[in-house]
């Protein structure tokens, strides 16, 4: 198998897509010619063209409005959103819209599309160019959200996610852009929507995590090892619809539960996992779950380490709960 | 509103009569719907210009004057229904039967339509049986959006007609990514939008329009200036002399038409689906016209505009017009007007009927849509649903 990091996995799926599949189109700034501001459409336009791999006008509300228009009539557009960041002024399009499609229309106009899109911080950004913006999308009824943190991940969800009937937000975390490097299966693989996935098995204590912190996750229960505390990591990929029987389980195990994202804590996606073990797993708990993310600032540029949940910060998390 | 703060808005009521050839923008008044660069087919006593004549058949203008008169009649009603609390909202098309209806009959059947939420009468033109309809105003089961949203946000893909919702404008840049598809794969094809003189203040007008403009995409952009938006006058909308003249902006072509002469509309529309089809790209036209009604029966204009505003608008009526016009060249009688109304009436009262006694959607298919198969978490949630105590007055419009 060969080795790449996400940007080449991603571009694999989506060039072994367009070729399969004639109705499939990019569109985006600067996705076309350049091949996007982190190459991650690089080749894309000499190999299928400016009819499908398109450089739009400068506004993310066109670019998911157009791409909705697109989907009815029977492509499956996959719009690049440049950072996440700048989703906003697509959100009516996506909320309202995008999500609603197939329930407000009684079936009669599914409409699919993925956005795809660099999520989180890590490559000082500052407030513009690093949020996680997840759970305002889980949020709304209607959208299933992704977020793959190696590069056969990416491929094998990105293509699940161009062939699911729904619309699907596409998170690419860009901090691992390059740094995550791994075996990518050639040809058709897909890696299923709506599936966890155990990185690392222990019994002492659950931590679930996703994207560029599974990282973190992994270091901080490297280190926790040597104190002898055994912490099984859990990788969601996709966010929604949650993967919640294999946390429960893994829960059930080890009664303990820490979760981790960069997104801000208050109304986080962390807060609606804590209450799922708490609704189905209460009586097998052992210590208060506990969340370790973003603060409740705008993410700031200077102190963006001291920001973020790094392994320096989950490593005491995890042995106040296993210790608790 | 105070009377003050109505007149300081609307200039031309304050200062008197708007001048009448020329559309400097502030306010709507009749005169602009004759004013120079406004096409115009129908004339005051009925005949046509030749010049601009788009030449419909008799059994064409025969059956849109028949649309018409069922389109307000079913105005009429539906608010009765509403007042009488059997149905719970609806948005009518009173005095705008000749934009929309000419509009669309200008385009070519297969051609699509992207609805804004005044267009019933154009979804009812493309065939949807009047029955799934008046199903939609009652939310039952047989509703063809399952009693999800309220009246009158419809859908009938089966019609090349879209679907309904209420955020305002989005549905002009989705028809602009639809039209564009279509151009994409070779197809040739139209796409019709509509949308208000408000919805040109929104982010999607923009991108809607810029994004044809750039791609050429076989957009017909559609406003119908009714003159309000809600209670906000067109001069709080725009700077603009016009809306047809946003265009320019986008190297898009406008024309300016009176929205109350279906000929004039149908004229438009043809040229602008013509120009589409022939590669040449999106055109806006801007109809105008004048929102006889409230914007809908949760509105009432008297708060923001004199009742005697209306009288100068029942000149030009559409309605009326194009009866003028069927009585010089058609013979058309009064009792042929009154046997219409009676058909459309008892064809209604059917209709409200079967409609009343359909049941609610059952209570699972609340869940049903969101995505293509339940996940998890909604399958949980329909059981605690289906499990749990019934709300009073379960049973929605009934």
């Amino acid at each position: 198998m060969p080795q790449m990091n996400m940007v080449q996995a991603i571009n694999d799926a989506l060039r072994f897509e367009m070729r399969r599949d004639p109705r499939v189109v990019v569109l985006g700034e600067d996705v076309g010619k350049v091949g996007g501001v982190f190459r991650v459409t690089q080749g894309l336009f000499d190999e299928f063209g400016d009819d499908r791999v398109i450089d739009t006008p400068l506004s993310e509300g066109g670019i998911i409005g157009t791409a909705i228009g697109m989907a009815l009539y029977g492509l499956v557009p996959v719009p690049e959103i440049q950072f996440s960041d700048f989703i906003f002024p697509a959100y009516d399009q996506i909320v309202s819209e995008l999500a609603k499609f197939r329930y407000r229309s009684g079936g009669e106009y599914p409409a699919k599309i993925v956005i795809r899109t660099p999520v989180g911080g890590g490559i000082r950004g500052g407030h513009y160019h690093s949020q996680s913006p997840e759970s305002q999308f889980i949020h709304v009824a209607g959208l299933k959200v992704v977020c793959p943190s190696n590069p056969a991940d990416a491929k094998g969800l990105l293509l699940a996610s161009i062939r699911d009937p729904d619309p699907v937000l596409f998170f690419e975390p860009k901090r691992i852009y390059r740094a995550a490097k791994g075996e990518v299966p050639e040809g058709d693989v897909t890696v299923p929507i709506g599936k966890a996935r155990v990185v690392r098995s222990g019994k002492h204590l659950t931590l679930v995590a996703w994207g560029a912190m599974l990282y973190e996750a992994l270091d901080a229960a490297n280190q926790a090892a040597s104190q002898g505390i055994e912490t099984e990591v859990i990788d969601l990929r996709t966010l929604w619809p949650l993967d919640i029987d294999t946390i429960v389980e893994s829960v059930k195990k080890t009664g303990r539960v820490v979760v981790v994202h960069e997104a801000p804590k208050s109304c986080g996606f962390g807060a609606e996992i804590v209450a799922l073990v708490n609704e189905k797993a209460f009586l097998h708990l052992e210590a208060p779950p506990l969340r370790i993310t973003g603060f409740d600032t705008p993410f700031p540029y200077t102190l963006e380490n001291e920001y973020l949940p790094l392994s320096h910060r989950i490593l005491p998390g995890i042995v106040q709960t296993a210790r608790y | 509103m105070s009377t003050a703060t109505h007149t300081e808005y609307n200039k031309p009521s304050a200062g008197g009569s708007a001048p009448a050839s020329t559309y400097t923008g502030p306010g709507l008044t009749p005169q602009h719907l004759s004013s120079d660069g406004v096409i115009r087919v129908l004339r005051d006593d009925g005949s046509l210009d030749p010049s601009t004549d788009p030449g419909l058949s008799a059994d064409e203008v025969i059956a849109l004057y028949k649309a018409m008169i069922r389109t307000r009649l079913l105005d009429d009603r539906l608010v009765t229904l509403q007042r009488q609390g059997r149905i719970g909202f609806h948005i009518g098309a009173l005095g705008e039967e000749a934009a929309i209806l000419g509009s669309t009959a200008g385009m070519r059947d297969k051609d699509w339509i992207f609805p804004c939420y005044r267009e019933f009468a154009a979804m009812l033109w493309r065939g949807l049986p009047l029955q799934r309809y008046i199903d939609n105003m009652f939310g039952n089961a047989n509703d063809p959006v399952r009693g999800r949203q309220m009246p009158d946000h419809y859908t009938y893909r089966e019609g090349r007609f879209g679907s309904v919702s209420s955020p305002i404008g989005t549905q002009i840049v989705q028809a602009t990514g639809f039209a564009w598809a279509a151009k994409m794969r070779k197809e040739e094809l139209a796409v019709l939008v509509y949308f208000g003189d408000g919805a040109t203040s929104s982010s999607d007008f923009h991108n809607g329009m810029n994004f044809a403009g750039v791609f050429k995409a076989p957009v017909v952009f559609l406003c119908r200036n009714n003159g309000w938006a809600i209670s906000v006058p067109t001069e709080r909308q725009t700077a603009s002399a016009t809306f047809a003249e946003k265009g320019v902006a986008y190297g898009i072509p406008g024309v300016r038409v009176d929205g109350n002469d279906l000929f004039a509309v149908v004229k438009a529309t043809r040229e602008a689906t013509a120009r589409a089809a022939r590669g040449e790209g999106p055109t806006i036209i801007e109809a105008l016209t004048y929102r006889m009604s409230g914007h809908s029966t949760s509105d009432d204009p008297k708060a923001y505009r004199p009742d005697n505003t209306l009288d100068a608008w029942k000149t030009l009526d559409p309605i009326q017009r194009m009866r003028r016009h069927l009585t010089r060249e058609h013979g058309w009688t009064e009792a042929q007007d009154k046997q219409l109304e009676t058909e459309f009436d008892a064809e209604l009262r059917a209709c409200v009927a079967v409609a009343e006694k359909t049941a609610a959607p059952p209570l699972e298919s609340m869940f049903e849509d969101v995505f293509a198969e339940l996940p998890w978490h909604l399958r949980e949630q329909r059981e605690e649903l289906l499990k749990g105590p019934r709300a009073k007055g379960h049973g929605g419009g009934h």
